[in-house]
């Protein structure tokens, strides 16, 4: 009996120092008058954490800038984090303590479409501006005006990756593999289905899986049979790395495509050379030698130690982004903020131009990258610009960016294809 | 037919791993009705030791059938340690209480092991090297097996060879046998009991660990709450085969194992999508227990180790 209970006074102890511990790494310093406070929320202990990582990071390094550069209207921005660990319920958990608890002016995240959807609703009703970097999928933005975005929807990724498979790539028949378990993927399969067709291409299956799954060769072999020219796979870099692995094992050679959930380091160590013959479209290259993109990569990873993916890339427009609203609101008073955020319109991003349309999406061109395992690197292919684009002008600048990867989204290029899209992208949506 | 026969591969590698882990559900529940939740978590154990044996002793950088053996067997040991462990400090201290209160304790036990992994070695999925060269054999038609397949059957099957050979041929085995009868009784006959309850909680946990590195081979990507899903199918099928009854235990794995698989290939035609896969595992459970309640192979009369 004795011994029971010292084995259990031993647990709870053990018990009470990790809680010890987390709460020192996570806590925030109690903040002054003097800074604003803007929460940010990520994953950085889930299933897709590098997402969390990079967005933190990407965050972290505009706020060091703009607070260098003297502030936003002579305050000092203050980032507060919270981790969602990848679950929808628990991002809705963080969102409340960081607008309830901690007070917080506006709110940057989640990087999953699915855990935005489910902490949209609370920031909405809280009416205090959450700014997704990076959730593509259209219902996000859907859930009020105080939810807005800085990167491109899935109706308009899904059909780049459909665009390059079928024009590029001249691929007749398709193959589908989404995770069931993501709006994101659900999303992308629906749209790329869609623009597909339209060109005049057939998805001859598509199958699922769900997170976490471990063996997808019921899945493959299943596709095996049918043949498709290629296999679009819509799905986060944890799955996809052995997907690309048991495919290639089944003797299936095929391309396959994806979109910016592969974009993470972890994606080479799980997938390897399983991973060659393989695309993604993806929101910024790292290649583009814009001197704009070429100081972020340089100071990020300076900072940090890893080249930023695109996810950084966009948590820190998303940063500049807010900044901006807030400089130009002339202080943090809700409504103001959220009015300014919505009105942005032409910041040059790394990520390029930033504007945002009447649903509070940032319409944008999108980049193909081909994976090389070799070097765990995404290297430049096309650069594929939303549709209505078709206008001389535009197809002008796609052509050059098709041509010399250098021309890739100059701000000037990007800042033209925007507007002129504006309209058209709306539909889109709907 | 060569699909069929690829997906009847597929699926029954996957049930081999169950089986393995299976295996120690029911022979922990035959010896004392206890069902531990903390199992599939020790075949994530399994897994990272073998994941820590395989990067510091330099496997990783150059493959070999030695370097194999080594992770295997070091991981074994390792499990088997930890199982002897918790049965040591958390199960047997509440073993004179209700069956409740030491469920309640499996429960536990599995989230501490989960939770501290994730503290320790932080929840981002890691990638465990590969072994031995993976090659792929044709064997018709499009029907192919590659070689970490090939190996689980293998290394499957032997390991449930030597459980065979330990329970029936061996003393050690005639106790724990003697102990799963009647407890009481066997303790009368001078058996220690707290030593072959132990040493049967060693050998599932070894059991479980080789299926966490074998799946390692076959699924690079492991994470601390691996064992959740995969231990839940284990214990499905354990209960399937009727718990407590060993060949049970292995026909519920593959049975599980090919029945996920054929609902992901064929489920299509009859109205089932792919993603029901999990839910099948479950459903077909409770359609068995209906039916036979004991499962498929357990009834009362039979010994159960």
């Amino acid at each position: 009996m004795t011994r029971f209970f010292l084995t259990l006074s031993l647990v709870i102890s053990i018990f009470s120092s990790f809680a010890c511990v987390q709460k020192g790494g996570t806590g925030p310093a109690a903040s002054t008058g003097d800074t604003i406070r803007v929460g940010v929320y990520g994953d950085t202990t889930g299933a897709t954490s590098s997402f969390g990582v990079s967005t933190k990071n990407g965050i972290a390094l505009a706020f060091d800038e703009i607070n260098a550069a003297g502030g936003v209207n002579g305050k000092k921005l203050e980032m507060l984090f919270e981790d969602s660990q990848g679950s929808p319920e628990k991002a809705k958990t963080v969102i409340s303590k960081l607008i309830n608890q901690d007070k917080v002016v506006a709110v940057l995240g989640e990087v999953a479409s699915s855990n935005s959807l489910a902490a949209a609703p609370v920031a909405q009703e809280a009416k205090i501006p959450m700014i997704t970097p990076s959730s593509t999928n259209p219902k996000v933005t859907e859930v009020g005006d105080y939810i807005s975005r800085v990167c491109f929807i899935d109706p308009f990724q899904g059909s780049v990756m459909a665009k390059f498979a079928a024009n590029t790539l001249k691929a007749k028949t398709a193959a589908v593999l989404g995770d069931n378990s993501s709006d994101y993927s659900k999303g992308l399969t629906q749209f790329f289905e869609q623009e597909f067709v339209k060109l005049g291409g057939t998805v001859i299956t598509k199958q699922t899986y769900n997170q976490k799954d471990q063996d997808f060769k019921a899945q493959l072999t299943q596709m095996r049979d049918q043949k498709p020219d290629v296999i679009y796979i819509p799905g986060y870099y944890g799955e996809v790395g052995i997907i690309a692995r048991q495919a290639r094992e089944l003797g299936m050679n095929q391309p396959l495509l994806g979109g910016d959930g592969w974009d993470s380091p972890e994606l080479w160590k799980l997938g390897g050379e399983a991973l060659k013959n393989a695309y993604i479209s993806n929101h910024y290259s790292a290649d583009n030698p814009a001197p704009e993109i070429q100081n972020f990569v340089k100071s990020y990873t300076a900072k940090f130690g890893v080249a930023p993916d695109s996810l950084a890339a966009l948590a820190y427009d998303s940063a500049k982004v807010l900044a901006d609203a807030i400089k130009r609101a002339g202080g943090t008073d809700s409504a103001k903020l959220k009015d300014a955020i919505n009105a942005t319109k032409g910041l040059a991003g790394v990520t390029g131009s930033i504007t945002l349309d009447a649903n509070r999406n940032a319409v944008k061109p999108a980049v193909v990258l081909e994976l090389t395992p070799a070097q765990s690197k995404f290297t430049f292919k096309e650069t594929i610009y939303p549709e209505g684009m078709s206008a001389p002008a535009t197809t002008a600048a796609s052509n050059t960016a098709a041509n010399t990867p250098a021309n890739t989204a100059t701000n000037a290029n990007s800042t033209a294809v925007t507007n002129a899209n504006t309209a058209p992208a709306t539909n889109t949506t709907k | 037919m060569d699909t069929f026969v690829q997906q009847l591969i597929n699926g029954l590698t996957i049930g081999s791993i169950y089986a393995l882990i299976a295996l120690g559900y029911t022979m922990v529940y035959g010896i004392l009705r206890l069902i531990n939740f903390a199992h599939g978590d020790i075949y994530m154990v399994g897994a990272y030791a073998g994941f820590f044996i395989a990067t510091s002793m330099g496997f990783a950088a150059n493959p070999s059938a030695f370097g194999f053996v080594v992770t295997l067997v070091g991981a074994m040991a390792i499990s088997a340690a930890l199982g002897m462990a918790i049965e040591r400090f958390a199960y047997r201290p509440v073993r004179k209480f209700s069956k409740m209160t030491t469920l309640i304790t499996a429960i536990g036990m599995s989230l501490l092991i989960e939770y501290l992994f994730i503290f320790i070695f932080s929840p981002t999925p890691r990638s465990f090297p590969q072994l031995l060269p993976v090659e792929n054999f044709t064997l018709f038609g499009n029907a192919t097996i590659s070689s970490s397949q090939l190996m689980i059957f293998v290394i499957s099957l032997l390991l449930m060879g030597v459980l065979q050979f330990i329970i029936y041929k061996t003393k050690i085995g005639k106790a724990m046998r003697a102990v799963s009868f009647n407890i009481t009784s066997a303790k009368l006959m001078g058996i220690n009991t707290n030593f072959v309850i132990a040493f049967t909680f060693a050998l599932g946990s070894a059991l479980a660990a080789a299926g966490g590195v074998l799946t390692a081979q076959y699924n690079p990507k492991i994470d601390p709450l691996m064992g959740i899903m995969t231990g839940l199918k284990a214990f499905v099928a354990a209960v399937l085969g009727g718990i407590g009854n060993i060949p049970g235990a292995v026909l519920g794995g593959l049975l599980i194992g090919a029945a996920e698989t054929l609902v992901v290939g064929y489920g299509g035609y009859i109205g089932i999508p792919s993603t029901y896969r999990d839910a099948i595992a479950f459903a077909i459970l409770i359609v068995v227990l209906l039916v036979t309640p004991a499962g498929l192979l357990g009834s009362n009369v039979q010994e159960k180790v």
